[in-house]
């Protein structure tokens, strides 16, 4: 059920971070997510994209360091409080969330939370008898 | 295990024999720079020694030492010993310290040097059965050059291969079954890292030996290698100011290195008094070249501190052996009045499961210094979250605070992002300006 995540290394310098969407660009792969992690020494990009294998490839071609891991992805309504109710139902399973970030929807009127979790299909068994509707792989290819 | 010779006389040759050899050639050496290096002359005339004062080994303290600054001052013809129309060659240092130095060569100081790289490569094992990949730069550094025609001596089929380009040399290596390796520790290392990402398991390799030096690496970086490349990795010395590669060599039993004494006289000094100090004991490394020609130094200061031993090898050499050095007097770096070794940042890496790919950036910031090392982090050990990594930080800080008595910052960075030239790689960088 998890999505796939990649995760690249990146020094905190200038241009980094556009030397890599450059070679995603180049090899036609779609950035559907973004996060940045930044410490003044480095930083740890964590994207959603169409097609990881291929990200990742050509990634690791270029000498990055890059580490593909399973993320919980739910979809909310795009309204107050979603996230909330969405965050609540794991709060109180005492499942504890490492970091998260959210993407819209282009055309429904839903957004997407990405949930980085200790144990993925805890967390996602719990969100699934809470009613919630997690994504898939196919739903991401099909954004 | 059988052994084998490349010269078995000398390799063998009795203990007494030897000072006879060393001290006969010693005395003509001293004869041929006397009358043709001005600037030795006049170091031997402020000290008031003759050339007939040296009339055996047991004289060679009364000579003047020569240090790598005489080299900078003579540079670059002032301690050449024959005429440039009967010199053939030009080797020259890395310059990672300070000035180039140049070393001139006659044809048969470049036989001697090959010689003694043949004996290394016999050593370790080769025959002329054997392809042996010579991944030392070519050009003026002596490493590529000595083992080279170290090679072709022993008959070696010898792939040329020079430094870099590792995607070639994998090629070569397994397209051409290479048995024998030669290459700086952390190119071996280097290439051992390529096989592995690219699935290859130590078995897969056709590799049985390899012949490693140029730079100081620890017994711990020795089992990395071995372990990653299935081979026996052996260290072998040398500095182009006595010639290049091969002045001593590791044999089967890899507890120290040969000297190549009948050509290499070694002494060990006080390096604060300059006493000669006994066999066994720690101290600077002295050599004496008795046979070179062009550019004969007579007591020349390695800077390197090590041990001299006579202790009999099960490898049947009686040749003096010289345990690793434990550091060069020039690559200590003294920060926050502490003494640092980077051999000593190696052992953490390698204790605490990281690879010894690493630089220390030294500087000063309102009158402290700043000491941070930067190491690489393979895939296995990048996690997507930040705390681990600034955990992992953390804990190889404490570990090297606890070697070295003073705390670093440490950076991980991404594989392969540490620069590396001439297959050496660039230890330290020191920025403080002191004048």
């Amino acid at each position: 059920m998890a999505i796939k995540q990649l995760t690249v290394f990146v020094q905190n310098r200038k241009g980094t971070i556009v030397s890599v969407t450059d070679i995603l660009a180049r090899n036609a792969v779609n950035i559907r997510a973004l996060s940045i992690a930044e410490t003044e020494e480095f930083g740890i990009l964590r994207l959603i994209v169409n097609d990881e294998e291929m990200a990742e490839k050509v990634l690791a071609e270029h000498g990055y360091l890059i580490k593909v891991v399973d993320v919980v992805g739910v979809k909310i309504g795009d309204e107050p409080g979603k996230l909330t109710a969405a965050l609540d139902v794991l709060d109180k399973a005492d499942i504890n969330v490492e970091y998260l970030y959210a993407f819209m929807a282009r055309t429904e009127k839903h957004a997407y939370v990405v949930l980085r979790v200790e144990n993925n299909e805890t967390a996602e068994s719990i969100l699934a008898d809470a009613g919630f509707h997690l994504i898939t792989e196919e739903d991401i290819n099909k954004l | 295990m059988a052994q084998n010779y490349y010269q078995k006389e000398i390799e063998t040759m009795s203990v007494e024999s030897m000072k006879q050899l060393q001290s006969e050639k010693l005395v003509k050496q001293v004869k041929h720079v006397y009358e043709n290096v001005p600037y030795y002359k006049n170091l031997m005339d402020e000290k008031g020694v003759k050339p007939e004062d040296i009339k055996g080994i047991e004289d060679l303290y009364k000579l003047p030492f020569l240090t790598k600054a005489d080299l900078r001052d003579a540079y670059p013809y002032g301690l050449l010993a024959k005429p440039l129309e009967e010199c053939v060659r030009i080797q020259s240092t890395s310059g990672t310290t300070g000035r180039r130095v140049v070393a001139f060569y006659t044809q048969k100081d470049i036989d001697l040097w090959e010689d003694c790289c043949a004996r290394a490569i016999v050593a370790a094992g080769g025959t002329n059965k054997d392809v042996c990949q010579v991944a030392y730069g070519y050009g003026l550094f002596t490493g590529g050059a000595g083992l080279n025609g170290g090679s072709h001596k022993v008959g070696c089929l010898t792939l040329p291969m020079s430094s870099g380009n590792t995607e070639r040399q994998i090629q070569f290596m397994t397209d051409l079954s290479a048995k024998i390796l030669c290459c700086t520790p952390s190119y071996a290392a280097y290439i051992g890292e390529t096989l592995k990402e690219q699935g290859y398991k130590p078995e897969d390799i056709p590799l049985k030996a390899g012949i490693f030096g140029a730079e100081p690496w620890t017994e711990e970086m020795r089992q990395n290698i071995e372990e990653t490349l299935g081979i026996k990795a052996y260290d072998i010395y040398g500095l182009t100011e006595t010639s290049g590669p091969g002045v001593a060599f590791e044999c089967s039993e890899q507890t120290g290195m040969h000297i190549n004494e009948d050509h290499f006289l070694a002494e060990i000094i006080d390096p604060e008094t300059g006493e000669v100090l006994p066999e066994g004991e720690k101290g600077e490394l002295v050599f004496t070249s008795l046979d070179k020609e062009a550019f004969p130094l007579l007591r020349y200061r390695t800077r390197d501190i090590c041990v001299l031993s006579r202790k009999q090898c099960s490898c049947g050499r009686t040749l003096i052996k010289m345990a690793k050095p434990m550091g060069r007097t020039d690559d200590m770096l003294i920060i926050r009045g502490v003494n640092v070794f980077p051999s000593q940042i190696e052992t953490v890496l390698l204790n605490e499961g990281y690879l010894p790919n690493y630089q220390i950036v030294v500087d000063r910031a309102n009158n402290t210094d700043t000491f941070e090392v930067n190491v690489e982090m393979s895939p296995e050990q990048f996690t997507d979250k930040v705390s681990d990594v600034l955990q992992m930080e953390k804990s190889l800080a404490n570990a090297m605070k606890t070697m070295l008595g003073i705390n670093p910052t440490i950076h991980l960075v991404a594989p392969k992002s540490i620069v590396r030239s001439e297959g050496k790689a660039v230890r330290v960088i020191d920025k403080r300006k002191l004048v």
